[in-house]
């Protein structure tokens, strides 16, 4: 296999690319990522210092690049004043990505490839779970050193794994099953709502849920326990928009969800008892890293579990060929059940994340504006695809925070690109490529 | 007790009577066949046997017990297998999966199964990947296995087909125009693969035909529908010279004797 695809190799920069990562393992590649994370934390400062940079570069340098941008475009547009001298914030940003990520990044993975190798090769005799926990420790490693240097850091990639999760229980509907379903947000209010409800509610004195309930010293234990309730709750209001939906085919569900989601985001403006339009406030400070990575991690792997079995390829079945499917036994109308409150307690659980990350939430947060959002995820990273879900959450969200500076034109520069994306890949990225987990965690041989 | 009647069955499309009075008689083991020109109805006769649609009138009895109002899944489940005349292929799975997924009804995993992986899921999933390769040899399509359909010849898309017909394990076997738009080099081939999987399973075949030749080398028994209505009953060389046969299908041109 590795020698077929040594054989067609690309060429230009991605064929650079290829050549020199092609024979390395994932394991060598996080490897390299967390000596990079090493390596900025002892000279990242000094380094922006030297580099006449503000300060360290956050994003790998991008928002400082995009900063001077932002700057220009104000000149041109508003003649606000710009000093020339920021200008040299842009070579100096590649040149710290390049000390910092790039050139570590290439001799760490150049050096460790026999080795690295080496031991894929027998992580691979192990049973996939240990193999599975090895990579997703050193994953987790890189992420903690990387937030260490800024909060800001730290609340992106939180938000960021929460997108992973949502884009990915949404793609299970609108990929897989290849329906229209607008009613996300809708479930993520839900689960937002009802895990704060058991959290605020019980653990914490609050002017609209009132005194704790419980005080309890170990409280913050019965977190999973909050999240699950709140991705229960929006599996069950998922049976609102399911059951109308699911009894004939047709094309219903697009316009009953997208009702769904304004029905929601009304009942919670008007419910008083949990805070009507200025929501709840004061969620305990439970969603830490490690909790997101690990509820993510879960998720994404009971969901590929899902879309590999034949219960779920059933769904691709239901999508291509409905009559065909019923004809070979497929139980047509259960399958679009389960799947879609399976994606719903799923962006359920993500809403409750969410909720404990921001610690405060309203109605407004779950609107036209966090739908368009969700469907830019997953409809840029490519349908019925793991793969294409991170790839989606992950652009889409960097992108965002990247072009943050750029204020009004982030709003142009977003949708054109989607623009694009849907005309020459209308399916997204990278639709309809398994994710085979084995194959990825196993070893690259080249020599 | 024959394995499949159907007794006097009828159906409107609107105002127009697609089926009607229509009965058919089938023992296991057996292969009928059914003629007509284009538009006579026979496809109709699978969908509403299959559940698809629901007849107007009559029964569908399998095994005694009558089907009518049974969801498609149901009656697929309860032994009705069935390939269509357009092939409807799942274009995004690969061969392997389309003769798994025949084998829905028989996984008793559960869903939580197929969340978490559960060793009793990957077991049944094993076992049946290795029946589908069986089913898939049979019929000659395992080289492939790992293959989108789309990109399969026009013969061994239908192959394919017929596998994943086979996968649910049915007692009666629907064929539609399963020789539309081949060569006759395939059609040959495909009639030695109805012998094949008639021979192998014990079933009882039911087939749709346009071309004469095909019915009179598999069927012992014939029905020529015309307008909805059985025209003509009896062995393949009994339709064939009959009158009434040969002056309904005068000026339909696709029919070949
Ligand atoms: N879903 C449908 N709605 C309305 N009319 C239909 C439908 N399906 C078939 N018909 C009509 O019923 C008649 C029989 O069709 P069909 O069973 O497909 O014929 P055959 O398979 O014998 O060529 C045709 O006149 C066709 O136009
Ligand atoms: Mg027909």
């Amino acid at each position: 296999m590795a020698e077929t695809t040594e054989l067609q190799q690309p060429k230009g920069v991605r064929g650079l690319i290829h050549r020199f990562y092609g024979g390395a393992p994932l394991l060598g590649i996080l490897l390299g990522f967390l000596a990079c994370t090493f390596w900025e934390n002892i000279i990242g400062e000094a380094l922006a210092s030297v580099l006449l940079l503000p300060k360290m570069p956050i994003l790998f340098g991008l928002v400082t690049m995009s900063k001077v941008f932002a700057g220009l475009f104000n000149l041109a547009i508003k003649g606000s004043p710009f000093e020339l001298f920021t200008l040299i914030h842009v070579p100096m940003a590649l040149i710290y990505f390049g000390v910092v990520y790039a050139v570590p990044l290439a001799i760490v993975v150049r050096l460790t490839v026999r080795p690295a190798n080496a031991v894929a090769r027998s992580l691979q005799q192990l049973p996939l779970i240990v193999t599975a926990l090895v990579h997703l420790g050193f994953l987790y490693a890189i992420f903690h050193v990387w937030v260490e240097l800024s909060d800001y850091r730290l609340i992106t990639l939180k938000l960021t794994l929460i997108a992973v999760l949502l884009t990915l229980s949404l793609n299970i509907i609108n990929g897989y099953m290849g329906e229209f379903s607008c009613s996300h947000p809708g479930f993520m209010a839900v689960g937002a709502y009802m895990s704060s409800f058991f959290t605020v509610g019980l653990f914490v004195n609050d002017k609209v849920l009132g005194e704790a309930l419980l005080g309890i010293p170990l409280a913050f234990l019965s977190f999973p326990l909050a999240l699950i309730f709140g991705g229960l709750c929006a599996s069950l209001s998922a049976l609102i928009v399911a059951i109308p939906s699911f009894r004939t085919r047709g094309d219903y569900l697009a316009i009953i969800s997208l009702a769904f989601l304004f029905i929601v985001k009304s009942f919670f403006e008007n419910m008083q008892s949990l805070g009507g339009a200025r929501g709840i406030m004061g969620q305990p400070d439970w969603a830490s890293l490690p909790v997101i990575f690990i509820v993510v991690v879960i998720g994404v792997w009971a969901i590929n579990n899902f879309v590999n079995s034949t219960l779920g390829k059933a769904l691709n079945a239901v999508r291509d060929d409905e009559m065909a499917a019923d004809a070979m036994t497929v139980d047509t109308r259960k399958t679009k059940m389960v799947a879609f409150l399976f994606g719903a307690f799923w962006a359920g659980m993500a809403g409750g994340l969410l909720a404990h990350v921001l610690r405060f939430i309203n109605p407004a947060m779950f609107g036209i504006q966090k739908l368009a959002e969700v469907l830019a995820m997953v409809y840029f990273g490519g349908l019925n695809s793991v793969y294409g879900s991170i790839v989606g959450a992950v652009s889409i969200s960097l992108l965002g925070e990247v072009l943050r500076p750029l204020e009004i034109l982030k709003w142009i520069f977003i949708p054109l690109l989607l623009i694009l994306v849907m005309i020459y890949r209308p399916t997204g990225l990278v639709a309809f490529k398994e994710f085979n987990v084995r194959k990825s965690f196993g070893p690259k041989e080249v020599d | 007790m024959p394995l499949l009647e159907v007794i006097g069955m009828s159906h409107y499309f609107g105002g127009l009577r697609a089926v009607s009075n229509y009965n058919l008689s089938l023992e296991s083991g057996q292969i009928a066949g059914l003629i007509g020109p284009n538009g006579a109805g026979k496809t109709t006769i699978f969908n509403l046997i299959t559940g698809i649609y629901q007849p107007a009138e009559g029964e569908v009895r399998l095994n005694g017990t009558n089907v009518v109002g049974k969801r498609t899944n149901q009656i697929a489940a309860l032994g009705i297998g069935r390939t269509f005349q357009e092939m409807r292929l799942w274009r995004h799975m690969t061969v392997l999966e389309h003769v798994k997924m025949a084998r829905y009804s028989k996984l008793s995993y559960g869903l939580f199964g197929a969340f978490l992986d559960s060793p009793q899921r990957r077991k049944e999933e094993k076992k049946s990947t290795e029946l589908a390769m069986e089913y898939m040899e049979l019929f000659g399509v395992d080289q492939y296995a790992d293959q989108l359909v789309v990109n399969l010849p026009y013969g061994a898309q239908r192959r394919v087909e017929m596998a994943r017909a086979l996968a649910m394990e049915p007692k009666v076997l629907l064929l539609d125009e399963p020789t539309v738009g081949m060569t006759p080099e395939e059609m040959v081939d495909m009639i030695m693969v109805v012998r094949k999987a008639h021979e192998r399973f014990n079933l009882a075949i039911f087939l749709i035909e346009h071309r004469l030749r095909v019915v009179s080398e598999l069927c012992q028994n014939v029905q020529t529908l015309v307008f909805g209505e059985v025209l003509v009953e009896g062995t393949p060389n009994e339709v064939q010279n009959h009158p009434k046969v040969i002056e309904a299908y005068i000026g339909d041109q696709e029919i070949d004797f």
